[in-house]
C-alpha cells in the first residue's frame, strides 16, 4: 500500500485510490464538481487542482492515482491560485442568476464560489447563452448554467444504463443534450437533478415552489415499491413538497426511482379526509362516531366466520397487526395480506424474502430472473444488477417474455435454468410475483429453490416482492388462520354471499366488481377503486403522514416517519382500528404507538431489529408439481401508475403519457 | 451685599423681565414646528416607511420570488409563495407583509437583488383595524405604482453612496 503525505500528514491507502479520496480519508476537503464517488472519474472540471511536489503543474486530485512517497499540498499558494483561476473560468459563462435559480441555497457552485472564488468579476465580454432542452416532464433545464461536469451523462450511461444524454461540440460551444432531442426515459432519470452541482437540471414539478431553507426535513422510507428506499421528505406547512434520496449503502445507495421522487403530488389529490357512509347508494359525510356505529350495528348481526379482511400494498405493519388482532377477537380467520393472491409460504421466511440482500448482488456471479422485470418492478435493484454487470464476470438470464433490461440478458426457459446456473460460484435466482401469482406458483417456487440450494455463507434464493406491506404482513402473520380463507376464497365468498363484511385496509388492487352484496369497509387514504365500492369509508393516513413500520423485500425492518399531519379528519391507521375495536366491544390493548410496536415484537421478534437484515433459516417450502408452460405475464405494465398514490399523481400521468408518446421500439441497452 | 442685590432684583422683577425678553425674542424668529398635516418636515432619501413592490418601466413586476427578503426578515413578517407563471418565469403568487410585525429595519430592501421591495417615503398609513395592516401583493403593488416617482428619485439620490 502506497504511503503519501498530504498537507504534512502521512496516510497509507490502497494502491488504486486517488489523491482526492486519500485526502477525504484524512478529513481534508478538496473542492470538486465533476468527481462523484459513485460515478466514473472524468476529471474535467479542474476544481480539485492541488500542488504536488516535483510535479511541473498542479494535478487534478480526483483523477490522479496515489503513488508511494507523493507529497501533496492542498492549501499552498499555488493550489489556491489554481483554484481561484478555475473558479473564475467556471463563472465566466455562468449566468449568476442565483435569485431565480431553484438550486439557490443548495448549490455546490454557490457554496464553492463563496469559499474559493473572487468577490468580483473581471469579465466584461458577452456571456454565452444556451437554448433550453426538453428532458421530459420531470427534469427542468437551464443549460446556460451548465458547467459541463458531465455527471448527468455519466449517471445515465453507467448507473441507469441508457445512453440518452451526451455532450456535443467542443470548448465554449459544448452542450449537454439528449441525442435526438427526446425526453429521458429511464426510471432513474431524476437522480441527475441531485447530481447536478449547479442549477442546470432542476426538478420540474417542484419548479420555483420553495427554497431549501424553508423546508422541514423528515427522514423516512419509501413504500411505492418493496425496495424500501431511504428518503428524506421535505415539507412546508402541511404540504409535502419534495422527496429526496437518503444514503443507505445496502439498499438504494443514493438513488431513488422517479416514482418514489415524484408521486408525491398524488398525496394532495383524491384524498379521503372525512368518514363516509353509504346510504341509498350514495356516500354521505359523517362523523367518526357515526361511521363506527354503522359498522358496529352490522357486525353485531354477523358471526365471525362471515367477516373477512384484506390488507393492501401500502398498509403498514402497525395497522395490519391491529386489524389482525381485531379479526381474531371477532372470531374470524379470514384475513390475507396477499391481495394479488401470490403464493408465499408464511411459515418459512426464506421463501418470501430477498435472501441475498440488495448489496449481496455484488457478490453474485450469475443471476436468473424468473418472471420478473426488475427494471420496472424495482429500478433500484435493477441498478444494482447493472452495477454488478459492469464490474464484469456476471451473466444474467431470464425466464419470461422478452425484456429490455439495462444489461445484456439471455432469455431461457425453466428447463434450461439448471444448466445456466450450473458452474456458477455464487448463483442467484430472483423470483417475481408474476410467477407466484399463477396457479403453479408453489411448483415454480420449489423449482427455483432447487436451482440454488444455499451453500456455506451464500443464499442465492430471492423473491422480489412488489408491495411494501407484503413481507411485513407475512412476518406478522396477516395470513388466513386455521380454516380461514385467503384472498381468492374471500372474493369468491363475497360473490357467493358467504362473506357479509369485508374490511379492506388500503386494498385497491382487487376486483371490486365481484364483491356481490358484501358490506365493504374501506380504510385508506385515496378515493381509489376500494373506496368507490365501499359502504363505509374510514380515512387513513398516507405513508408521509404516519410513524409506521415497513419491511422491505430483503426482510429489513424500517421506520417511516411522519412529515405532515393527515388531512381533515383522517387519522393514523392503527389508531382507527383501535378506535373501531372499542366501538365493537373488543377493545385492543394498544393505547399508544409504543404498545403497538411492543405487540409487533411479540408477534415476531424480528421487528425489534430495526434496519438489520436478519438471515432467514432455510427449510422446505414450495410444492412439487408440474409447471404450466404458458408464458409469464409481468405484473407492472405501467411503471408510473402502480398504486393509489401514483395513480392520483398528475406528474406520474404526464410521465406515462411521455413514455407512451415516445413509443420507440425496444432500445438497445448500453 | 448678596441679600441687598437679591432684594433689588426681586423688587425690580428682573427675572420676569428676562423671561419675557426671551419670549419676545422667539416671537420674531421663524417657527420650528410645522402645521402637520398641512405641512410636512423634510425626509431623507433613506427614510424607511411603508413598503412597496415596484415595477420595471415597461410595467413588468420586478419581484422574482427569490425569497431573500423572507429569509432575512428578522420579524418573520414576510410570507411568499411562488410558482412558474404561464410564460415560465419565476413569480410570486402571494406576497404578504404583516405590517404589525414589521420593525422597519430595511433588511428586505437591502436583500432584494432587483430593487423590488422597498420601504418608500410614506409614513401615513395608520389604520383603524389590524386587518388593514396585513398587506398583500395587490396592496404592495398599488403602493409601488403610487409612489414610484418618489422611490425612484430616492434610490437615484442614494446611489452614489452605495
Amino acid at each position: 500500500m502506497p504511503k503519501l503525505t498530504i498537507d504534512g500528514r502521512e496516510v497509507e491507502v490502497p494502491a488504486n485510490t486517488t489523491v482526492l479520496q486519500a485526502a477525504q480519508q484524512l478529513g481534508i476537503e478538496i473542492p470538486h464538481f465533476c468527481y462523484h464517488q459513485r460515478l466514473a472519474i472524468a476529471g474535467n472540471c479542474r476544481m480539485c487542482l492541488v500542488e504536488q511536489e516535483k510535479a511541473p503543474k498542479p494535478i487534478a486530485s480526483c483523477a490522479q492515482p496515489v503513488s508511494d512517497g507523493m507529497v501533496v499540498h492542498t492549501q499552498s499558494e499555488r493550489a489556491k491560485k489554481a483554484r481561484h483561476g478555475v473558479m473564475e473560468f467556471l463563472l465566466i459563462n455562468h449566468p449568476l442568476d442565483c435569485p431565480i435559480c431553484d438550486q439557490g441555497g443548495e448549490c455546490d457552485l454557490q457554496d464553492q464560489a463563496m469559499a474559493y472564488g473572487f468577490d468580483r468579476s473581471r469579465y466584461k465580454e458577452a456571456k454565452r447563452a444556451v437554448k433550453e432542452k426538453d428532458f421530459g416532464p420531470l427534469v427542468a433545464t437551464a443549460m446556460t448554467r451548465c458547467i459541463h461536469c458531465t455527471r448527468c451523462v455519466r449517471f445515465l450511461t453507467d448507473v441507469a444504463g441508457v445512453s440518452e444524454l451526451g455532450m456535443v461540440n467542443r470548448g465554449e460551444d459544448s452542450e449537454i443534450t439528449t441525442y435526438v432531442g427526446m425526453a429521458l426515459g429511464s426510471e432513474l432519470s431524476a437522480n441527475i437533478i441531485d447530481l447536478c452541482p449547479v442549477g442546470a437540471l432542476t426538478s420540474k414539478p417542484y419548479e420555483f415552489i420553495a427554497r431549501p431553507w424553508e423546508l422541514r426535513k423528515t427522514e423516512s422510507v419509501d413504500v411505492l415499491d418493496a425496495v424500501g428506499s431511504n428518503i428524506r421528505i421535505d415539507s412546508r406547512g402541511g404540504a409535502v413538497l419534495r422527496v429526496l434520496p437518503r444514503l443507505h449503502e445496502d439498499i438504494n445507495e443514493e438513488w431513488i426511482s422517479d416514482k418514489t421522487r415524484f408521486a408525491l403530488d398524488g398525496l394532495k389529490r383524491n384524498r379521503l379526509d372525512r368518514p363516509y357512509v353509504r346510504r341509498n347508494g350514495k356516500l354521505h359525510e359523517v362523523e367518526w362516531r357515526e361511521a363506527f356505529a354503522v359498522i358496529a350495528e352490522r357486525a353485531a348481526q354477523v358471526p365471525g366466520s362471515r367477516i373477512a379482511a384484506i390488507a393492501g400494498d401500502l398498509a403498514d405493519c402497525e395497522s395490519m397487526l391491529a386489524l389482525k388482532e381485531l379479526m381474531k377477537a371477532l372470531g374470524s380467520a379470514n384475513f390475507d395480506c396477499r391481495q394479488d393472491g401470490a403464493y408465499a409460504d408464511p411459515r418459512v421466511r426464506a421463501s418470501y424474502i430477498f435472501n441475498t440482500g440488495i448489496a449481496g448482488i455484488e457478490q453474485a456471479d450469475r443471476c436468473l430472473l424468473i418472471g420478473t422485470n426488475p427494471k420496472v418492478e424495482a429500478p433500484i435493484i435493477n441498478a444494482r444488477l447493472r452495477k454488478r454487470w459492469l464490474a464484469g464476470g456476471f451473466k444474467v438470464g431470464y425466464v419470461g417474455p422478452a425484456l429490455d433490461l439495462t444489461y445484456p440478458a439471455q432469455q431461457i426457459d425453466m428447463a434450461g435454468a439448471a444448466a445456466f446456473l450450473k458452474d456458477a460460484k455464487a448463483p442467484m435466482v430472483i423470483v417475481g410475483t408474476s410467477a407466484l401469482r399463477r396457479k403453479d406458483g408453489a411448483a415454480i417456487l420449489a423449482a427455483s429453490r432447487a436451482l440454488v440450494e444455499p451453500r456455506e455463507g451464500w443464499n442465492g434464493f430471492n423473491v422480489l416482492q412488489l408491495a411494501a406491506s407484503r413481507v411485513g404482513g407475512l412476518d406478522l402473520g396477516f395470513v388466513p388462520g386455521q380454516g380461514g380463507r385467503d384472498t381468492a376464497a374471500i372474493l369468491a365468498g363475497c360473490e357467493k354471499g358467504e362473506i357479509d363484511i369485508l374490511y379492506l385496509l388500503d386494498a385497491d388492487e382487487i376486483d371490486t366488481t365481484k364483491l356481490g352484496k358484501t358490506f365493504v369497509i374501506y380504510q385508506g387514504h385515496h378515493g381509489d377503486s376500494g373506496a368507490r365500492r365501499a359502504d363505509v369509508i374510514l380515512p387513513g393516513a398516507a405513508y408521509t403522514e404516519k410513524d409506521a413500520t415497513y419491511v422491505n423485500t430483503e426482510g429489513r425492518v424500517q421506520l417511516g416517519r411522519r412529515a405532515v399531519f393527515p388531512p381533515g379528519d383522517a387519522r393514523e391507521d392503527w389508531a382507527i382500528v383501535r378506535a373501531l375495536s372499542e366501538a365493537l366491544g373488543k377493545t385492543l390493548p394498544y393505547n399508544n404507538l409504543r404498545d403497538v410496536r411492543a405487540g409487533l415484537i411479540a408477534a415476531n421478534p424480528l421487528f425489534a431489529h430495526i434496519d438489520e437484515r436478519v438471515p432467514a433459516p432455510w427449510s422446505a417450502f414450495g410444492a412439487a408439481g408440474s409447471i404450466d408452460p404458458a408464458p409469464f405475464v409481468y405484473p407492472v405494465a405501467d411503471f408510473y401508475r402502480t398504486d393509489a398514490i401514483s395513480r392520483a399523481s398528475p406528474t406520474m400521468a404526464a410521465c406515462a403519457g411521455a413514455v407512451a408518446a415516445k413509443a420507440i421500439p425496444a432500445r438497445k441497452s448500453a | 451685599m448678596a441679600i441687598q442685590d437679591r432684594g433689588i432684583a426681586s423688587v425690580l422683577l428682573a427675572e420676569l423681565v428676562a423671561g419675557l425678553g426671551l419670549t419676545f425674542r422667539y416671537m420674531f424668529k421663524p417657527a420650528a414646528t410645522v402645521n402637520y398635516p398641512h405641512e410636512k418636515g423634510p425626509l431623507s432619501p433613506r427614510f424607511r416607511g411603508e413598503h412597496a413592490l415596484r415595477r420595471y418601466p415597461n410595467g413588468e413586476e420586478r419581484c422574482i420570488a427569490c425569497k431573500l427578503c423572507e429569509a432575512i426578515c428578522p420579524a418573520l413578517a414576510i410570507t411568499i409563495e411562488a410558482e412558474a407563471r404561464e410564460d415560465g418565469s419565476r413569480r410570486t403568487t402571494r406576497y404578504d407583509i404583516d405590517m404589525t410585525k414589521c420593525i422597519y429595519c430595511g433588511f428586505c430592501q437591502e436583500a432584494c437583488p432587483v430593487d423590488a421591495i422597498v420601504e418608500g417615503p410614506n409614513f401615513e398609513f395608520a389604520a383603524e383595524t389590524r386587518e388593514e395592516l396585513f398587506y398583500d401583493k395587490e396592496k404592495l403593488m398599488a403602493n409601488g405604482d403610487r409612489w414610484e416617482e418618489e422611490i425612484a428619485n430616492n434610490i437615484a439620490l442614494d446611489a452614489p453612496y452605495r
